[in-house]
């Protein structure tokens, strides 16, 4: 119910026309608006520039598009089969990324004197790991190995080393990821559960854990989202993958819509992973805010 | 019969001596009340005693037994002692119910089934069965503490650690709270309480201990210490609670 504008010395509590319109109800309207205004200028810069057309053709050309994903007969390269490597490689690497970094975050935070040793060497490990950029790691890993001849370590796959490479240098900022998680366990709960008898396998297992992964989740996808995106630079090893598929296109078509392609999968791959784990965690939320399970 | 006995603690942080040779024995069924001020040692006491806590002279006895023996198993020590803490300190990631369950089920090793049969009527008792499966942080303060008192009642030790249970309560909820450790007391679980609540102290203590800068000055019947005391720290800080 509307009431009538306060008149005399009673105080006006409405906000001002203009307040109401960019956060009132209406303001829904408002985001669309602008929504459709910048992406309207935006592709109106690129069908209005100077060289409008020529790019247009160079980067959104629908039939070098198709060609680029699927692969032309006398063509070498398909980004559509070039992405499929990456796939299975950050699969790979992302399973044992959160199994190596879980076991490094516990040797760093463990207090037991039989960790010592493996102590300073993982933080060791740590600090290289982040301070090196991942592609003198791979170069590192992927000819490194191979050269120094030692059994079956250096008979490996291109692939093989890329993801000895991803997963050496992601469990060093995952087990950073993770640490901070556990860490940010109120030390309350560890009193409460020492307190009720339980081990401190158990007390880590049921109480730190459990509560540590749901402040880790965003940043953990962060790192991952990175991952995925850091498996494109394995084609220095000489991998066929999505983005050096796109290249070769580019090459032998003189058209570099490949290119899109393969950030068009990027995307189709990482963007769906973010909305689900915001949706995981406002689920978590409202979970344990609205009580019943 | 002695459950727990402290014989001449002292315990430092660094250069600050928080206990200073305290010797305090409590028998089954005791209800003993440590006060003092904030920072007297009462809650380093306590710790001591369930070894959350190492002290660094003398020595702490649980039925008669040195805790300080390295054969000791802590996890084992803390079956025993249950411990109630200020903030409550329940697992915001689990239910009420499993929040009660949780002990038995992993540190005594009980099954489940028999063990949920169980926490359901602590839960009862305390008129919180119907919101067994919601989460902590869906209860008032006095609920939640509630909660974490069952939920060291289910380990059903022979020693209760209360560490200002009421303290961080809004005043009209201490009551239920209070009410619940009153029925404990009759019942006769042996407790030892850090608490500022002088009425119930009086009401339901066996001993009660005037902590005073890790030291005991005086301890005796409610009757002796709250009416009565000898010594002029006791008074003093009574009378500062009183005011």
């Amino acid at each position: 119910m509307a009431s009538p504008v306060p008149t005399g010395d009673i105080p006006s509590l409405f906000s001002s026309r203009r307040r109401r319109l960019l956060t009132g109800r209406h303001s829904r309207l408002v985001s669309s608006l602008s929504t459709v205004v910048v992406l309207g200028v935006l592709s109106a810069i690129v069908f209005y520039a100077p060289g409008g057309v020529a790019f247009r053709h160079f980067f959104f050309d629908p039939h070098q598009m198709w060609i680029a994903l699927v692969g032309s007969h006398q063509g070498l390269a398909s980004v559509g089969k070039g992405i499929v490597t990456n796939v299975w490689m950050f699969s790979l690497c992302e399973v044992l990324v959160l199994i190596f970094g879980l076991l490094l975050a516990w040797v760093r935070i463990s207090r037991a004197p039989v960790l010592a040793p493996l102590r300073a060497l993982a933080t060791i490990y740590t600090d290289v790991f982040r301070g090196i950029p991942i592609l003198l790691v791979f170069i590192i890993v992927g000819f490194g190995l191979a050269e120094l001849n030692i059994g079956w370590i250096s008979h490996q796959t291109p692939a093989f080393y890329g993801c000895v490479a991803i997963t050496l240098t992601y469990t060093a900022y995952v087990a950073e990821v993770y640490r901070a998680g556990l860490h940010s366990v109120p030390h309350g709960q560890i009193l409460a559960a020492r307190s009720l008898g339980l081990s401190q396998p158990a007390t880590m297992r049921q109480v730190i854990f459990p509560q540590a992964v749901r402040t880790v989740i965003p940043p953990l996808l962060n790192d991952f989202i990175s991952m995925q995106k850091d498996t494109a630079l394995v084609s220095i090893l000489g991998i066929v993958e999505a983005v050096q598929s796109a290249q070769i296109d580019a090459a032998q078509n003189f058209n570099d819509s490949g290119l899109v392609v393969a950030a068009l999968l990027f995307l189709l791959m990482t963007v769906p992973l973010t909305r689900l784990t915001d949706r995981l965690i406002a689920k978590d939320r409202t979970r344990r805010l609205a009580g019943a399970a | 019969m002695s459950v727990l006995g402290f014989h001449n603690v002292s315990k430092r942080f660094g250069t600050t001596e928080v206990l200073r040779g305290v010797t305090l024995e409590l028998n089954r069924h005791d209800v003993v009340c440590v006060i003092g001020a904030s920072g007297s040692g009462k809650s380093t006491l306590l710790r001591c005693a369930n070894l959350l806590e190492r002290v660094d002279g003398g020595d702490v006895t649980l039925f008669g037994q040195s805790l300080l023996d390295p054969r000791i198993d802590e996890n084992l020590v803390r079956r025993h002692i249950a411990m109630v803490f200020q903030s409550f300190n329940l697992f915001p990631h689990l239910s009420v119910l499993q929040n009660v369950m949780l002990g038995p089920v992993h540190a005594l090793k009980r099954p489940t089934d028999e063990v949920r049969v169980d926490a359901m009527a602590l839960l009862e008792r305390i008129g919180l069965a119907t919101r067994a499966d919601e989460y902590p942080e869906r209860l008032s303060g006095g609920q939640q503490q509630r909660v974490a008192i069952v939920r060291s009642l289910a380990m059903q030790p022979s020693l209760l650690l209360l560490d200002e249970v009421t303290s961080a309560l809004d005043p009209t909820l201490v009551g239920e709270v209070l009410e619940l450790l009153r029925e404990l007391a009759h019942e006769g679980t042996t407790m030892l309480l850090a608490t500022h609540e002088m009425g119930f102290a009086r009401e339901v203590a066996t001993t009660v201990a005037y902590l005073d800068e890790g030291v005991v000055i005086e301890a005796g019947t409610p009757g002796q210490m709250l009416d009565a005391p000898e010594h002029e720290l006791t008074r003093a800080f009574l009378s500062r609670v009183r005011s």
